[in-house]
């Protein structure tokens, strides 16, 4: 029988010991996506976007605005959840929380919840930012929060995944760079997959980025090019595979233990 | 009340190395215990294993009770961990290492605080609280791997190692501290290759060596085999060659330095009985070597010269 509470106070405190390592190195985990959404802004939205005109009844800029926060949000819940257990893997100092009576599930949701504080904290801050491009009025506000909250966990997740398996510090930057950056650039974030071919529309589907996008996109411009019902459910059964996934390899010891 | 109990515990390591042979160990509650062995033994797996950070591949683990495979939260709670190598985060302050370890275990943060106040003074870095765990050095992040392990006031504690790399002033006042919260009631296992430190502090000894326990008794039952026993004499006046000792191996290392090989059936009087009539002044006498490290020493070779011979005899 699982002790909640020595689970609950461990939780609080790994989540506790996450935030303060993200505030702690915030010129590396809070300040580059700011600077880089500020670029695609001004290059992709401003100046080139002015030449391509209205995108799904909307200005380009606005059109692209939901994908940028949603990339933001993405790519840092996963590279915080893996930079983190990747550097206590490291540094062995996973131990501290291996030999303790800290449930596996706790040490997978505080890594989790972490990757997700960071990806909102970004998230929040690129909106700002889009602010000052582009006027953003969010349609559904409780679609808008739950699919930016589910995609940051799924994410965070494989972020936790990919940790667990590393070896070396290639090994946290080869799924990023060689399968998350084309997913994100592929999943509908500067257009819409409407203006495919009908082929690369089916095989678009096959992203789950696209759904993700597409729900938040809809959360906050009120459009999507899919069924908002499929990208939840999309977006729910990621969450418990990713998780089921990740627990398996821990309670087995993959990657941490001998 | 058994603190720890390991039965026909086997480890095989991905690479076919059997680090461990199907060991039997029982450590009673209270107990000061050292597990020795020579670089590669086992001692390392045994002690990740009880601590859930490296699979068994067989056996059967029980600390306080607990099995840590039926029982892993209960088994876990009772211990502490001060690991060989150093395992902090390096990033982060003295004070968060503590005071999160101690949430680990589901202590609240306010008594995490209170305690670590506690440990930290004891261990003599509660004015380093706030420094990252880079900043200190070997000792000191040595002595916050202690305040570590027992900031959720463990029963048993696993040290691997403690004192390696620390200088003898810092050593001895952990062994102090060791000391005092042994008598408090907490099991403690020791793993050294500082035998004096072993004898100075256990009650109880096991040498561990290719995987197999090849001794397992009472610290004063195991010194007791040792048979014999090399003494340094200092002498108050030069000698130019070495004397005669009748029933001693002796060896002159340098004018004032004469070196004797005591057995077991003579004994210190006897030896000066027979200095003094010779004329020969002693200023001061010394161990050569512990007399634990003489049997170890004598203990792993026995064992290596017996497995050299049973592989010459194998057809």
């Amino acid at each position: 029988m699982m002790n909640l509470t020595l689970n609950w106070i461990g939780l609080k405190t790994l989540v506790r010991k996450e935030i303060v390592r993200i505030m702690r190195i915030w010129i590396q985990t809070i300040v580059p996506p700011a600077i880089t959404m500020t670029l695609y802004f001004i290059i992709f939205g401003n100046l080139i976007g002015r030449r391509i005109g209205s995108m799904g009844g909307f200005d380009y800029m606005q059109y692209i605005a939901p994908g940028l926060i949603m990339m933001s949000v993405i790519t840092n819940s996963y590279g915080n959840v893996v930079s983190s257990f990747f550097g206590a893997k490291f540094g062995r100092h996973i131990e501290e929380m291996l030999v303790s009576p800290m449930s596996n599930a706790t040490l997978i949701i505080g890594h989790v919840a972490g990757g997700v504080f960071r990806g909102m904290l970004v998230g929040v801050l690129v909106t700002i930012v889009a602010l000052f491009f582009t006027k953003l009025e969010v349609q559904h506000p409780l679609i808008t929060l739950s699919i930016v909250i589910l995609s940051s966990t799924v994410f965070a997740l494989a972020g936790f995944i990919n940790a667990v398996f590393a070896t070396k510090f290639d090994d946290i930057s080869i799924v990023p760079t060689f399968v998350l950056t084309p997913l994100t650039y592929l999943g509908g974030v500067f257009y819409s997959i409407s203006l495919l071919p009908e082929i690369w529309q089916k095989v678009s589907l096959a992203n789950p980025i696209i759904y993700m996008v597409n729900a938040f996109r809809y959360g906050i411009l009120g459009i999507a090019d899919i069924n908002i019902t499929y990208a939840y459910l999309i977006v729910g059964l990621f969450v418990v595979g990713l998780f089921s996934v990740s627990l398996v390899l821990l309670n087995r010891g993959v990657g941490i233990k001998e | 009340m058994q603190a720890l109990s390991i039965k026909k515990l086997t480890k095989i390591y991905s690479n076919g190395n059997q680090a461990l042979k199907g060991i039997d160990l029982d450590v009673e509650a209270g107990d000061f215990y050292a597990l020795l062995g020579p670089n590669g033994a086992g001692k390392t797996t045994a002690i990740g294993i009880i601590c859930s950070l490296v699979n068994k591949t067989s056996g059967e683990v029980e600390i306080f009770g607990h099995s840590i495979d039926r029982q892993p939260e209960a088994a876990k709670s009772c211990i502490g961990l001060v690991p060989q190598e150093i395992n902090l985060n390096l990033f982060d302050t003295v004070l968060n290492i503590v005071v999160n370890q101690a949430g680990y275990y589901g202590i609240g943060r306010k008594l995490a605080l209170q305690r670590a106040q506690e440990y930290l003074s004891e261990l003599k870095l509660w004015d380093r609280r706030f420094e990252q765990a880079r900043s200190l050095s070997g000792g000191m992040k040595r002595r916050l791997m202690i305040a570590r392990a027992l900031i959720h006031e463990p029963k048993l504690l696993l040290l691997d190692e403690p004192t390696a790399g620390v200088d003898i002033e810092i050593r001895r006042s952990m062994w102090k501290y060791l000391r005092r919260i042994n008598n408090e009631g907490t099991t403690i296992i020791l793993t050294t290759h500082y035998l004096e430190e072993a004898e100075r502090l256990c009650r109880h000894v096991a040498i561990i060596d290719e995987g197999k326990i090849i001794e397992d008794a009472a610290m004063t039952t195991v010194l007791r085999k040792v048979q014999r026993e090399v003494f340094v004499l200092s002498l108050g006046e030069a000698l130019t060659e070495t004397p005669e000792l009748p029933g001693f191996e002796a060896q002159l290392n340098d004018p004032f330095e004469l070196e004797v090989a005591i057995d077991a059936e003579h004994d210190l009087n006897n030896l000066f009985a027979i200095l003094s009539r010779q004329g020969i002044k002693v200023a001061s006498l010394r161990n050569k070597a512990n007399r634990l490290e003489e049997l170890f020493i004598r203990m792993v070779e026995k064992k290596q010269k017996n497995n050299a011979a049973a592989i010459a005899s194998t057809p």
